[in-house]
């Protein structure tokens, strides 16, 4: 019958206006900024660096290979070895970053730094109010800007955070394994050393 | 004499408030006999002026919360709790905005189409009783006042078109006033079996004769009947198209014809168009309460009390959020579906609708048992039949039928 | 009254020579509603509502809007750089003044001029639709049938124009759409 398209269609207007008042799925508005949608766990915005522990600089995973800043597409990575060398999670000391700089006006989160770096110390962060009165130098950031803790990595990225632990706390097993296993066989070594006398002079009677 | 003056139109007030009758009388005793005219028109058109404005006001709100909602989206909540602030910083936002008019425009007719077209639709609101003893002017021919000084407005539409100089104003203003005079038709004959069956075309008559309570609960207003339920609803539709109002905003649809007449118009000017606009909205929803929905009266017998102009207000807002949904939810109507509707469809069926309130006023002596209810079939069928019939023939008779997508599935 | 009525009457004698004597003719078109809404006002003044409120709905609202269209339809609203119809202003001056003498003569000699104003109840729209039924229903009737007729041959001239009808037997839609495109077009590119 005539008419009866628009009654049906009064009918879900009708649901849709008192829906909203009680129904979250009937009023989706998220009042930014007083609210925020969560990330979700494949959200990307630009890089930073992870660090360990509670100091910044002393936990930072980064030793500077400069990998990162060969394969990044724009370029906008600028890496500066450091003389000093601090040790890394294993105890290995390892060479750090003087200065670390990413151009965030320059960069495309394409992530490839992401993906090369061998030492899980650079990862993408997903905040994006990154405005500033500045548009060269305010969008410059360095390693201190940079930087963010393991425990915000989990919070932005659980499951990948879970599997990077997962992964670097693996590979701290097995370097401790091998170092107990360096350590027995030197001990071992070192007492055959020492036990071989006595037993060389024992036939001469 | 200013103690007299304020004593005067706090009992005036007071009056008004109360539904009492003849409230200007005390005050009007106070002013000197030979300004009393003066002073008497203008204290019935003040009220008007500071009503209408601020409902104006409160409807841009409600429509765009009201809109939002349906839309799943919350409207205007910044400018003030719940965003109730927010028609004071539109105001101010087309106050201050630059006056711009076109170097090859008519200046003196993009100049007068805004108060050529703000002058006519305040005149409207002087016929509607709003209570009791509250209409400003009581005029015998009530009605055909009201509808004059409508039509008068088509004219304004023409001159903002005409006097921008561009080829979208001009297409906009020629389809605005099509559509308009093709929706003043139906508008008219659709309130003419209203006029037939009181006898008069006062307003305030209509509005006494709809007194009274069937079998003490049905009010006997005229949309409870089926020549008033069918009249009604084409009332409603042409007032909607009268007002450039969705679905038939095609004149001032953005997506369409960038604003058609009004595309030329910027700062305060646009903001009077929009607000005769609105109040155009508001005297047709007036105009429809008065005659179908009982005007100023209770829709309950005990409900009495209250005073007749806050149903009179409460209905109108009613049929004013009826609009704001049928906006939300029905999509705009091509400029040639407009046009069929109102010739092939409205028109005929208000002149049935015409001889079924002659069929309905000839019946009111029938006296056989089972009267009443034989006499709403009658006339319930010859309003339903031709709505069916009619609907099923220009439709082609087809059910809208389910989409099927080529590579989509 | 008699202050109301010059004001009345200047407004509308003024619109009406505007009206034929102005070059844009959107200008003349608009004093010429001025000088309907003029003489509804003398409806209203004599006390005849009715016809003062009709004549402001069927003139204004609807013949003005058909002249406006006729003016929006056909482009014609451009100025024109001198007069229409060429010839001296004294002659036409001369030929109204004489037309208006004969008129104002046959007026004041009529039966009409002679009778008192009559204290009868102004007519209510009531006795104007009984007179309507009931004396007039001839020429009502007949009233009718040329509006019918107007309307017939105003829809057959638009039908004609937008040619036959297609071939599923759906009517083709009214030449105002078709048409206005084309013009608004071309005259409005500078």
């Amino acid at each position: 019958m005539l008419g009866e398209g628009i009654i049906k269609g009064m009918a879900e207007t009708a649901r849709n206006f008192v829906g909203s008042y009680h129904d979250p799925l009937r009023l989706t508005t998220v009042e930014y900024p007083e609210a925020k949608i969560a990330a979700k766990e494949n959200a990307r915005n630009f890089p930073f660096l992870v660090f360990d522990g509670d100091d910044a600089m002393k936990g930072l995973r980064c030793v500077a290979c400069q990998i990162c800043e060969k394969e990044c597409p724009p370029q906008c990575i600028f890496i500066v070895k450091d003389t000093v060398k601090k040790p890394d999670y294993i105890g290995k000391m390892q060479v750090q970053p003087k200065i670390f700089n990413i151009d965030i006006s320059v960069c495309m989160s394409c992530q490839i730094c992401v993906e090369v770096c061998p030492f899980e110390a650079i990862k993408m962060d997903t905040s994006f109010e990154l405005s500033n009165y500045d548009r060269f130098g305010g969008l410059l950031l360095d390693k201190h800007q940079l930087a963010r803790p393991n425990g915000y990595y989990h919070k932005i990225h659980a499951i990948e955070a879970e599997e990077v632990d997962a992964r670097l706390a693996a590979e701290k097993a097995k370097a401790e394994a091998k170092a107990k296993a360096d350590a027995e066989a030197k001990t071992k070594a070192a007492a055959a050393a020492a036990a071989k006398p006595p037993a060389l002079a024992a036939p001469v009677k | 004499m200013i103690g007299d003056l304020l004593q005067g139109l706090a009992v005036m007030i007071w009056k008004v408030a109360t539904d009492q009758p003849d409230p200007k009388t005390d005050f009007l005793a106070v002013i000197p006999a030979g300004i009393q005219p003066v002073v008497s028109a203008v204290l019935s058109v003040i009220p008007i002026l500071i009503v209408f404005p601020s409902l104006f006001a409160l409807t841009t709100l409600l429509e765009r919360k009201g809109l939002g909602r349906i839309q799943n989206r919350l409207g205007p909540n910044r400018v003030g709790p719940f965003g109730l602030l927010q028609p004071a910083a539109d105001g101010l936002k087309m106050l201050t905005k630059e006056d711009i008019v076109p170097r090859d425009a008519d200046k003196l007719l993009h100049f007068l189409a805004p108060v050529v077209l703000l002058v006519p639709t305040l005149l409207a609101y002087a016929v509607l009783p709003f209570g009791r003893n509250l209409v400003p002017v009581e005029i015998d021919a009530g009605m055909v006042f009201f509808f004059a000084v409508g039509a008068s407005t088509e004219l304004s539409i023409f001159m903002a078109g005409w006097s921008s100089r561009n080829k979208y104003s001009l297409l906009g203003a020629m389809r605005a006033i099509s559509q308009m005079i093709s929706y003043e038709i139906p508008l008219i004959i659709s309130t003419v079996p209203v006029i037939m069956l009181t006898g008069s075309l006062s307003l305030v008559e209509i509005v006494n004769r709809q007194e009274g309570f069937l079998f003490g609960v049905l009010p006997r207003w005229h949309v409870f009947t089926p020549w008033g339920f069918a009249g009604f609803i084409i009332f409603l539709i042409a007032s909607l198209a009268e007002s450039n109002r969705s679905p038939f905003d095609i004149p001032e649809a953005e997506s369409e014809i960038i604003a058609g007449h009004l595309t030329e118009y910027s700062g305060f000017k646009y903001a009077l168009f929009f607000l005769a606009e609105y109040l155009g909205m508001f005297a047709m929803s007036g105009l429809a309460v008065t005659l179908f929905l009982g005007g100023w009266r209770a829709p309950l017998p005990f409900l009495g009390e209250v005073p007749g102009y806050m149903w009179f207000l409460g209905k109108l807002m009613g049929l004013v959020c009826v609009f704001i949904w049928i906006r939300g939810t029905v999509p705009r109507l091509r400029v040639d579906q407009l046009l069929n509707f109102a010739w092939k469809f409205l028109l005929p069926l208000s002149l049935i609708n015409l001889v079924t309130a002659a069929v309905w006023h000839f019946s009111v002596g029938w006296s056989f048992p089972g009267a009443l209810p034989v006499r709403w079939l009658i006339c319930a069928a010859m309003v339903a039949a031709p709505y069916a019939g009619l609907g099923r023939a220009l439709t082609g008779g087809g059910k809208p039928t389910r989409r099927t997508y080529r590579f989509a599935e | 009254m008699t202050v109301i009525f010059a004001i009345i009457s200047v407004v509308t004698l003024a619109s009406a020579v505007a009206a034929v004597s102005l070059r844009n003719l959107v200008y003349c078109a608009l004093c010429l509603t001025v000088t309907f809404a003029g003489l509804a006002a003398f409806y209203l003044q004599l006390g005849v509502p009715f016809a003062g409120w009709a004549q402001i709905l069927v003139y204004v609202g609807a013949v003005a809007v058909l002249v406006v269209f006729a003016i929006l339809l056909t482009r014609s609203g451009d100025p024109v750089a001198q007069p229409i119809l060429p010839g001296s202003r004294s002659t036409g001056l001369a030929v109204a003044v004489v037309i208006f003498g004969l008129l104002l003569a046959g007026i004041h000699t009529s039966r009409m001029a002679r009778r008192l104003p009559s204290r009868k109840p102004e007519p209510s729209v009531r006795s104007i639709g009984t007179q309507l039924m009931t004396r007039y229903v001839l020429p009502l009737e007949a009233i009718a049938m040329l509006l019918t007729a107007a309307t017939i041959g105003a829809a057959l001239i638009a039908m004609r124009e937008t040619g036959p009808k297609r071939s599923d037997g759906r009517e083709p839609a009214s030449s105002k759409t078709d048409h206005a495109p084309d013009h608004a077009g071309g005259e409005h590119t500078k």
